[in-house]
């Protein structure tokens, strides 16, 4: 098996066997990023200089018994995290010339586990699209077939995941980021519960929804990442106070008498059968192994998406206020006063779908709108709330489909953003109601990925980890590996 | 026509944290620019505020001190626009629930009378950084140091209606920021600003007219005289037939000069929301206890112990208790010296004078309350005389050193060896055999005019040294040998 078939878990158990060194391990990878990431743009910026150094040190760490729990391995980040000395562009103009003072708490305590970082994944502009196709730097391109998109926005870091350019990557997910590309992409895709990753350092797009989380090929990998991800932070407020739960010691329980839930409202009439028939397959697998599956409803699900693009939208465009070009990042050329200054520095710095959520955000918190947009879409998130907690109080897991299609063609849906807000229409609810949820590969429909979601209670990654883990242990979709650009 | 004047104000107050509001940055005062703004102050992006509880518990301690309701649960908003010293192109600070709800000021006037003045709610905010104008070539400099700095907005009632009222309000609230130790009180450094909301009606009328805002006044004169024109202004317009535009307006002090900034129409739709990055902020019964315990003697308390304690007048217990820098320093030169009534004319007197003259505040002063108090103690035990006294004091106020070591430098010694004072009364005698003579053949009520001439001469003899109950006896005694 080539380094880079390996699992993360493989290859940390690799590097402390002394099978490889992190410096073979790295530039194995940093040779694949260079001969195949062409077909892909994956990748924003690739740290090969900085990655080496790193595995050197690792591998120093490693002989003198000192490494960490991730040492040495390679992994990427999306390029929504700060990381100092190396551009952090969120692909946006707006930051191109970025050069982060500081790191992210999640970059830090991943370094302080040990990983190699390298390199920065492409995304959607400041993390809003579903396709990656937002990006200054050009779509990613979905390795399974590189006429199609990835999904969004982490879809460099699902690609390059899929594609084996790197064993796992970070991810942020605000509406469906981290799951739906995890899903389009073949990929296994944690979105973890509201609070438990520390947003220092990750450029904020919704602050109330935005959650950093593991991607990876298996749930055991993401088990791993997120170990070395969460945990209190001072420096967010938001971030929970909570002792670190261990999401690797019940990874293999038994799931007999585990509740299932099917929300009615994920299996929609005009839902792709195909779809809807790989979910149930899943959820088959999940009842073989003593699952109980039980029909549930959902009824404020329906209104998540329209409460999402209040809610997000009017975060952003505060949260994007900041990029005015006084400080830092793009100033447009020869400003004649201020409000020029302004004017062409945000003109021209953001993309279009950015500057559309900036408009619909500013809209909604509009003196006079505000009741009806921002307040009318909170209440509904406390119903979706409510929807959810009543639902947890008779099943332990929540199941259905991840995206409601399969991974679409480039450029499909660029000019119809509301088609393209519905991809996220399964995945939206989770955020608003702050739980954690996963996707795991189920499928394969005309050569292309299918996912599954699997949503639990508040701060129960441990059982969602555990469930993906038993249902990769019966299948192999997971392990399927994409054929791209003249490989292999 | 007959007017009334109808006065409100906001007052920002910097409280006196350590760290800023959201940052661990300082918030000393006249640091190099942009020193103190670290990431979060720079709004760079990724990064996030964490409130700082001192600024929470300040801000509950100036409620606890108006008897205002403090919110158990308050909450912080973003309020939205763009300005280059506000670097997340939002300020953070409080709405809907802000920390503290109504209270209300007792306000003492000239004559004597006393009136409430109803306090809305005070909020917690961030301050804004600063432009600088100058010195860029054409462009503008950013300083970010002051970003971030702790502010709690008190939004009063329109209760005030005339000048006098609004200062002795602004002067109180003032008086109490300090006590409580919340505030340093530094209008010169912009930690108390004002805005003044004014409008006029004819006298009579119950519903208020349309109000102006003059923005960012940092002294009681210039607030005084900033209203004295904007009501003048105002019943111009009106009796001559024209209507009051709802502005914003700045007051320009060194020219006596005030101008519209921006008119109701172009005002900010400030799009306030709820900052999904803080928490909201949660009070305890306990906390507030614990706050209310740890508060300070307020101003009224202290000026009544004043009079009980020290047996100061009404009068100068009152100006004694205004200022707690002031308050600490009296009962400091007080306390060192024994004589309270002493401490107090010099404080009031001969040390406010230079105060005033140099224009700094109690803090500043260049003479501690210690050297004052030796000083006194030096006046009391006839070390020196009261002349002298003044001659030490501005010593003193020079940095020559303590009173002890500029009475023995320059020997100001009260001359009280009385074998050394007779020679020098027997020389002036006999150098002025002529007056003496005369004094002699003069009867009681003109020796007593002449009497001076002879103790001019002593103490011009003895540098003003001389011990002037013992010159009397001394001469006294000589002159009727």
């Amino acid at each position: 098996m080539s380094l880079h078939d390996k699992t993360l878990k493989q290859l940390r158990d690799g590097l402390q066997q002394g099978e490889f060194s992190s410096r073979e391990l790295t530039q194995h990878f940093l040779s694949r990023i260079a001969s195949h990431d062409s077909a892909l743009n994956a990748f924003i910026t690739v740290t090969a200089e900085q990655a080496l150094a790193q595995a050197d040190a690792a591998d120093k760490a490693r002989a003198e018994n000192s490494a960490g729990v991730l040492g040495g391995i390679p992994i990427a980040h999306k390029d929504i995290f700060c990381t100092q000395g190396v551009r952090t562009s969120c692909a946006s103009k707006m930051l191109d010339n970025f050069i982060s003072p500081y790191d992210a708490t999640v970059v830090t305590r991943l370094k302080q586990a040990g990983v190699v970082t390298l390199g920065k994944t492409n995304m959607d502009e400041f993390a809003m699209g579903s396709s990656n196709e937002t990006s200054f730097y050009g779509p990613v391109k979905n390795p399974w077939d590189t006429q199609r998109v990835p999904g969004g926005s982490s879809g460099g870091s699902a690609a390059a995941v899929a594609a084996r350019l790197a064993p796992a990557a970070t991810g942020t997910d605000t509406g469906g980021s981290i799951r739906q590309p995890a899903a389009l992409c073949g990929i296994t895709g944690l979105k973890p519960t509201y609070g438990i990753v520390s947003r220092w350092g990750m450029i904020a797009f919704a602050s109330s929804l935005d959650q950093a989380g593991p991607m990876a090929r298996t749930a055991e990998d993401c088990a791993l990442l997120l170990q070395s991800m969460v945990g209190p932070d001072e420096k967010d407020s938001t971030c929970l106070n909570r002792k670190v739960d261990d999401y690797l010691s019940g990874l293999n329980k038994d799931i007999a008498g585990l509740t299932i839930g099917l929300p009615e409202e994920f299996f929609p009439k005009d839902l792709d059968g195909r779809i809807a028939e790989s979910t149930q397959a899943a959820v088959r697998e999940l009842e073989k192994q003593g699952a109980k599956v039980v029909s549930i409803s959902l009824p404020s699900v329906k209104l998540s998406v329209p409460a999402y693009y209040v809610i997000a939208p009017a975060e952003a465009s505060s949260n994007l206020s900041r990029f005015d070009g006084v400080r830092f990042g793009y100033r447009c050329k020869d400003p004649v006063d201020l409000m020029d200054l302004y004017k062409r520095s945000r003109s021209e710095g953001f993309g279009e779908e950015v500057k559309r959520r900036i408009l619909v955000g500013t809209y909604a918190l509009s003196h006079g709108y505000y009741d009806a947009y921002y307040l009318k879409a909170q209440k509904v998130r406390r119903l979706i709330r409510d929807d959810f907690a009543r639902a947890f109080e008779k099943v332990d897991v929540i199941a259905g489909p991840t995206s409601p299609e399969l991974a679409f063609n480039l450029g499909a849906k660029k000019d119809d953003p509301v088609t393209m807000y519905m991809a996220d229409v399964f995945t939206i609810a989770v955020n608003l109601a702050g739980l954690p949820a996963l996707s795991m590969p189920a499928g394969f429909i005309e050569g292309l990925p299918v996912g599954v979601q699997l949503i639990g209670n508040y701060f129960r990654e441990d059982q969602l980890l555990n469930v993906a883990h038993r249902y990769q242990q019966a299948t192999d979709w997971h392990q399927q590996s994409p054929v791209f650009g003249g490989d292999k | 026509m007959q007017w009334e004047t109808v006065i409100g104000l906001e007052v920002h107050v910097q409280l006196n944290t350590v760290t800023k509001i959201f940052s661990g940055s300082s918030t000393a005062f006249g640091a190099e620019p942009n020193s103190q703004a670290n990431l979060i102050d720079l709004g760079m992006p990724g990064t996030l505020p964490v409130v700082n509880k001192e600024a929470i518990n300040k801000a509950i301690q100036f409620g606890l001190a108006i008897n205002a309701d403090i919110n158990q649960h308050s909450a912080f908003e973003r309020k939205n626009y763009f300005y280059p010293d506000l670097p997340k192109g939002y300020q953070t600070t409080q709405l809907e629930r802000p920390i503290v709800g109504a209270g209300a000021v007792e306000i003492e006037l000239a004559d004597g009378s006393k009136k409430s003045i109803r306090i809305h709610h005070a909020h917690l905010e961030e301050d804004a950084g600063k432009s600088l104008h100058e010195d860029f070539h054409g462009m503008s400099g950013i300083d970010l140091n002051r970003a971030g700095t702790p502010l709690i907005e008190i939004v009063s009632e329109p209760d005030m209606r005339n000048a006098e009222e609004a200062v002795a309000f602004a002067r109180k609230l003032h008086s109490l920021v300090t006590s409580i130790g919340i505030c340093d009180g530094e209008m010169s450094q912009g930690s108390m600003r004002f805005d003044v909301n004014v409008s006029v009606r004819l006298a009579g009328e119950e519903k208020l007219g349309t109000r102006t805002e003059t923005k960012n006044l940092n002294s009681f004169k210039f607030m005084e005289k900033a209203i004295a024109l904007e009501v003048e202004r105002q019943i111009d317009v009106l009796e001559s037939g024209g209507t009051i535009d709802q502005e914003t307006r700045l007051y320009n002090g060194d020219t006596h000069t005030a101008r519209a900034m921006r008119s109701k129409e172009d005002a900010n739709d400030y799009r306030y929301f709820p900052c999904p990055d803080l928490l909201p902020v949660m009070v305890t019964d306990e906390e507030i206890e614990l706050l209310r315990n740890a508060l300070p003697e307020l101003p009224v308390a202290r000026k009544e112990r004043f009079v009980s304690q020290y047996a100061l007048s009404a009068y100068d217990a009152d100006i004694l208790s205004g200022d707690l820098h002031l308050s600490n320093y009296f009962e400091g030169v007080a306390a060192v010296s024994g004589d309270a009534k002493l401490s107090a004319n010099w404080v009031m007197g001969e040390l406010a004078s230079y105060l005033n003259r140099d224009d700094i505040s109690i803090r500043q002063s260049p003479v501690s309350a210690d050297q004052l108090g030796q000083m006194i103690t030096r006046l009391k035990d006839g070390t020196i005389s009261s002349k002298i006294a003044k001659q030490v004091f501005e010593a003193c106020w020079n940095g020559e050193g303590d009173p002890d070591q500029v009475i023995e430098a320059k020997g100001l010694k009260q001359m009280s060896d009385s074998g050394e004072l007779e020679k020098l009364v027997e020389q002036v005698l006999a150098d002025n055999a002529a007056q003496v003579e005369a004094f002699r053949a003069a009867d009681e009520g003109k020796q007593k005019k002449m009497f001076g001439f002879f103790v001019g001469q002593l103490m011009k003899l003895t540098q003003g040294k001389a011990n002037p109950q013992q010159l009397n006896a001394l001469l006294l005694k000589k002159l009727n040998d």
